[in-house]
């Protein structure tokens, strides 16, 4: 089966890499799938869960934004954060989805409401990655 | 002369002394070996960075971004200065200190302020005793450097600068070149200058591309990003050049240590060769006197 090569790179190391059959990316623009020798593609992310197909095993994996290049059949993810299902650390997501929902529910004057929403659909999509196992 | 007890005393923590510097300088090599890996690590994700941006700047030409824009009155000049948090490792401070206050000096002759952003202890201190103002330091932090460090003080550059708060920012650091060379090093930090495109034969033209959203927007999301970047790979460059700089900085101690053993070492044998000559001529003299 054709495959093309998948790379998740992130400032501290390459989280993967590996042959995929297919990867689902989460655009900032909606999800699309790529397929192998699909056509020169620069996107940007937005937070979210990105599935890919190694072997016919459907796998997902979480990022925190960033952008993919796809060119000559290479599908590159860079991201500044990317968690396995089984990395993410639950207590610290739900911890930090708390202490968000915490401070929108407040409303205090100085509060960044980018910041928090950021915060709590981070923690929110790691819950949901970590959970979906 | 010294007494035999003093010189005694002296070798011994002489020793003591070494055996700091060997540790210290073991310390430092196995961080290195860490802090090296880590280049290691972050150098794909910086240099796909650099491709794409290239790429992309390239591809939208006269594009007037708020930071690729120079401003046109230049007043206010933010200099990042990262240095360590401890000293004992040479000139190597002293040396990024110098070079930020050379460049603050420039930027107060064409007529701007200078504020200092300090990322680590050093450089707060010494900045802290110039006639240059301290912004936002981040002290306690070259121990456990990583890109949430990086993206507070790019966040926070890139917010001033598009507030008009800032006209021109500079990176200063050291630079990581090999074990024994880290000089210090200048980089423009903002407006920015994208990195020119590498031609690549092998990737084919580059019209084929797919932009998603448009080339502009793509490059509004990557040109902040790209800044926290430049700021992290100067960050982990510090943190290994400290390392090295303290390194070369112990090895020479311990070699100083050693000279300075076998010196008092020396010492201590003639000092008590000589008291046991004066004993021996103590006891000659005494048994002459008493034949006598």
């Amino acid at each position: 089966m054709a495959t093309l090569r998948l790379e998740v790179v992130t400032p501290d190391k390459t989280v993967i890499n590996t042959d995929a059959e297919m990867v689902i990316c989460p655009g900032v623009e909606g999800e699309f799938g790529v397929l192998p020798h699909h056509v020169s593609l620069l996107s940007a992310l937005k937070i979210g869960s990105l599935r890919y197909r190694v072997e016919g095993q459907d796998k997902e994996i979480f990022i925190s934004g960033g952008f993919v290049d796809v060119n000559n059949n290479i599908c590159s993810v860079l991201a500044e954060s990317a968690e396995h299902a089984h990395d993410i650390d639950t207590a610290r997501a739900m911890a930090a989805k708390e202490r968000a929902e915490e401070r929108l529910a407040r409303r205090e004057e100085d509060l960044d409401e980018v910041r928090a929403l950021i915060a709590l659909q981070k923690a929110t999509m790691r819950l949901q990655i970590a959970g979906g196992l | 002369m010294p007494s035999l007890k003093d010189v005694k005393m002296k070798i011994v923590g002489v020793g003591k002394t070494k055996q700091i510097t060997k540790a210290m300088g073991m310390v430092a090599s196995a961080k290195l070996r860490g802090a090296q890996s880590r280049i290691e690590r972050f150098r794909p994700y910086a240099s796909k960075y650099r491709e794409v941006i290239g790429a992309l700047a390239a591809k939208v030409d006269g594009v007037s971004h708020p930071l690729l824009t120079e401003h046109e009155e230049k007043k206010h000049c933010c200099i990042v200065l990262v240095t360590s948090d401890r000293g004992l490792c040479g000139g190597f401070n002293a040396a990024i200190i110098a070079e930020g206050l050379r460049l603050a000096g420039e930027a107060r002759q064409q007529g701007m302020d200078v504020t200092f952003l300090c990322v680590g202890r050093k450089g707060r201190d010494a900045i802290r005793k110039s006639s240059y103002a301290l912004g936002t330091t981040y002290g306690d932090s070259m121990g456990s450097v990583d890109f949430a460090l990086a993206s507070a003080v790019a966040t926070e550059v890139i917010h001033k600068y598009e507030d008009m708060e800032l006209d021109e920012v500079w990176l200063v650091y050291g630079e990581f070149v090999s074990m024994a060379k880290q000089p210090p090093a200048s980089l423009r930090l903002l407006p920015l200058k994208a990195p020119a495109a590498e031609s690549d034969p092998d990737s084919g033209p580059m019209c084929e591309y797919v932009y998603e959203p448009s080339e502009a927007k793509l490059l509004e999301d990557l040109l902040p990003r790209y800044v926290k970047v430049q700021v992290y790979s100067g960050l982990l460059d510090t943190a290994a050049s400290e390392h090295a700089a303290r390194m070369a900085a112990m090895d020479n101690a311990t070699r100083n240590c050693d000279e300075l053993i076998n010196s008092l070492t020396l010492l201590y044998n003639k000092t008590r060769q000589a008291s046991i000559t004066s004993e021996l001529i103590d006891i000659v003299g005494g048994a002459e006197a008493l034949k006598g």
